[in-house]
């Protein structure tokens, strides 16, 4: 979907046309069915960072189609001792069809996808995009609205550092949704507006969710919040996501989280567990979105 | 006794005369020997034709990385002035981020010795301080007596504020000039380009503009009270620009170069983290940019300089975050400048030329050269303005490829380059 081979490095240079066909083709995927699609295909799974969801959800995508896959960690490795992304890149290169990539900086799959001719899959990449959630995320809210189009979509928390932000927000700004973005500014700078249209940044949390569709926290990394030097006491207390805000947002609100979430932090326990949560739906979801974008580029059913 | 070299038919450009117009040229022993009309002077060793192209001073880069001694797989003293040559310079600055770090008069002598092989005059810019560490200052009588031309700690600023006043002081008593990285780098921790819209779309960590703009008011603040001269390396931002012209105005000896980087390209063009983009300080908005072109035309910039940073291939094709700064820029220098200022925006050429010579001289005291009146240099530069060529980088004469202009279009053409008499560039 970028450049001369097939490869999902971004939902940004998406087209809404792209994203609704691998939404659809998700639909009919089931892990529980498996298909033969990639049966002989060999499929890299190339780790810089550690990851279960993620990883594991690529995994089982991909033998869901009849792949074979290979997982690669950064710290049991070439990759240890001081070997390139470039010639890691290329030595897979000779024994994969794809590489899917999980990697700690910003535009590592971009660079993949320049030197080598396989669709390179972005896993997640620094603080840049995280396509593949993006997309689950999507397919996620489908099951629970009609359209994408006029919802209203909130995000709190610390959407600087987040991948998943800067994806769902391409994607769901794509599909016609309007989002809030709500977080103090040493994690949501002004400028997160300009990301796509349809973006405002509402500093109170209660007015941001106030008649939100969706609420989609974001996880708070703790080791971030010290660089930051904010106070954790009043982070939770201006961000934290409550019974009493779920309140606020619509009826039939439904609440999400990429995982992994932190209880007592950006939501509190009766929350994690609400009936309006759909974190474990998200999970499963993803894997049938997986299997739809490694069919779609690895030449199988499109 | 050396053979004299006749330049004959040329059109001389010679900004700090105020000379735009038709003149021959005749250069003996390293000097010019005579200027006068077409065709009044007979009898040379050696003529060159030079119809149809401009005659200029050679150019002066106040700002080149030769990465010698100590990083010669990025490029040595010989292979960093040949490309200075073809790019029409014949005055290279050499920064003292070497490693060692020149901040001793033993180094900059062997940076000027003989045996670098240097195609064009190299003066080394020797570190402000020891070890560029930032604590004590190098003893800048020494290192002027041994040929360096100014002091700089390029690459890390000098942030205390007493130090840098000191290091003002001591230079104003020699003349010499301080040359200030500008940035405040307790801001620009892990920052890999400019910090706004485009670093927040590319999760990208940035530097914030205040980074530089901060360094210059106070810099400038400094240089006035000391009545000392300080001059800002690679200014990129608007409001760098800002404090720096106030500085002027207010009668500070304050004077800037701009890259042509920065006033060819915006952080918009670090999109698809093409690593041959990522410089310090970074490319920043298309406001800026607008403000240094504007700067460049009006006079508030004194020089053009490349602050060519060449690196190996591997230290520059990895993830953006672990790229190595910086962006060759001697062979293109003259082009972007032609093609930028002068067709895009009516920028007179004798302003282009002052720029890349006059300009640059008066930073750095080189008397005898940026001009060819009788009795200089013998430093010439000759090119065709109209001529447009595609810059190829696996033909360039630096080591390094770390080049975005590859398979550019230029306008404006080195055609020759004559240092002190003898021509060491020859594209015919």
């Amino acid at each position: 979907m970028n450049g001369k081979t097939r490869s999902l490095l971004a939902i940004e240079p998406l087209t809404a046309g792209q994203i609704n066909e691998l939404l659809s083709l998700a639909r009919k995927m089931d892990p529980k069915r498996p298909r033969n699609t990639l049966h002989g295909r060999r499929i890299a799974l190339l780790f810089y960072e550690n990851s279960t969801r993620t990883r594991t959800s690529f995994e089982i995508a991909a033998k869901s189609l009849g792949a074979t896959t290979t997982v690669i960690h950064a710290t049991s490795s070439s990759i240890e001792k001081g070997e390139s992304l470039k010639d890691t890149g290329l030595t897979l290169r000779s024994i994969v069809d794809a590489i899917v990539v999980r990697h700690p900086n910003s535009g590592a799959p971009n660079l993949l996808a320049k030197i080598l001719d396989i669709p390179i899959i972005n896993a997640g990449d620094g603080m840049h995009e995280h396509p593949s959630q993006g997309l689950l995320d999507a397919f996620t809210i489908l099951e629970h609205k009609k359209t994408m189009k006029g919802l209203r979509i909130a995000i709190v928390g610390d959407i600087l550092h987040s991948r998943v932000a800067r994806s769902d927000a391409h994607l769901f700004s794509k599909l016609g949704a309007r989002l809030t973005f709500s977080g103090p500014e040493v994690m949501l700078p002004d400028v997160a507006s300009g990301l796509a249209r349809n973006i405002h940044i509402e500093r109170d949390m209660d007015k941001a969710i106030h008649g939100a569709d969706v609420v989609m926290m974001l996880r708070v990394q703790q080791e971030r919040l010290a660089g930051m030097q904010i106070n954790l006491d009043e982070y939770i207390r201006r961000y934290q996501l409550t019974a009493a805000r779920v309140k606020m947002a619509k009826k039939d609100a439904i609440i999400m989280h990429p995982g992994p979430m932190i209880r007592g932090m950006e939501l509190t326990d009766e929350v994690a567990d609400h009936p309006q949560s759909v974190v474990l739906e998200q999970v499963l979801n993803g894997v049938k979105v997986r299997m739809a974008i490694l069919s779609s580029l690895l030449g199988g059913r499109r | 006794m050396s053979e004299s070299l006749l330049i004959r038919g040329g059109h001389l450009m010679d900004p700090a005369q105020g000379i735009d117009e038709a003149r021959d040229l005749l250069l003996k022993d390293g000097r010019v020997v005579e200027v006068a009309a077409p065709g009044k002077i007979k009898g040379a060793d050696t003529t060159v034709n030079a119809t149809g192209l401009i005659v200029s001073p050679g150019f002066i880069d106040l700002h080149v990385h030769l990465r010698e001694p100590g990083h010669t797989h990025k490029e040595t003293i010989a292979t960093g002035t040949a490309a200075a040559a073809a790019g029409g310079f014949t005055s290279v600055c050499a920064m003292p981020n070497t490693a060692p770090v020149n901040d001793s008069p033993a180094i900059t002598r062997w940076m000027r010795d003989p045996d670098r092989e240097a195609v064009v005059n190299v003066f080394p810019v020797a570190a402000a301080t020891v070890g560029s560490a930032g604590e004590r200052l190098t003893d800048f009588r020494a290192l002027q007596e041994a040929g360096a031309v100014g002091v700089s700690d390029d690459g890390k600023p000098v942030l205390d504020d007493g130090l840098m006043a000191h290091a003002l002081a001591a230079a104003s008593k020699l003349d010499m000039v301080v040359i200030q990285h500008a940035e405040d780098t307790r801001l620009t921790q892990g920052g890999v380009m400019n910090e706004g819209a485009t670093s927040f779309r590319l999760g990208l960590r940035g530097q914030p503009p205040e980074s530089e703009w901060s360094l210059v008011e106070r810099d400038v603040r400094l240089a006035y009270d000391e009545k000392a001269r300080m001059h800002v390396a690679h200014i990129s931002t608007a409001k760098a620009l800002d404090y720096l012209k106030m500085g002027k105005k207010a009668g500070a000896r304050v004077t800037c170069e701009v890259c042509p980087h920065h006033f060819m390209f915006t952080e918009e063009d670090c999109s698809d983290y093409d690593t041959r983009y990522k410089m310090n300080p970074p490319l920043r908005t298309a406001a800026d940019r607008e403000a240094l072109l504007k700067g460049l035309e009006d006079g508030a910039v004194d020089a053009i300089a490349t602050d060519h940073a060449p690196h190996a291939q591997y230290e520059k094709f990895v993830e953006f975050d672990k790229a190595a700064f910086g962006v060759t820029g001697l062979e293109i220098a003259l082009g972007a400048s032609i093609t930028h200022l002068h067709r895009a925006r009516k920028v007179p050429l004798m302003r282009i030329v002052h720029l890349l010579t006059a300009g640059p001289a008066a930073i750095v005291n080189l008397e005898s050269r940026g001009t060819l009146k009788k009795g200089s240099c013998a430093d010439v530069t000759l090119f065709d303005p109209k001529k447009k060529w595609t810059y190829d980088v696996r033909k360039s004469r630096s080591k390094a490829r770390n080049a975005p202009y590859d398979g550019m279009e230029f306008y404006g053409r080195v055609i020759a380059t004559i240092v002190g008499g003898k021509i060491v560039f020859d594209a015919r």
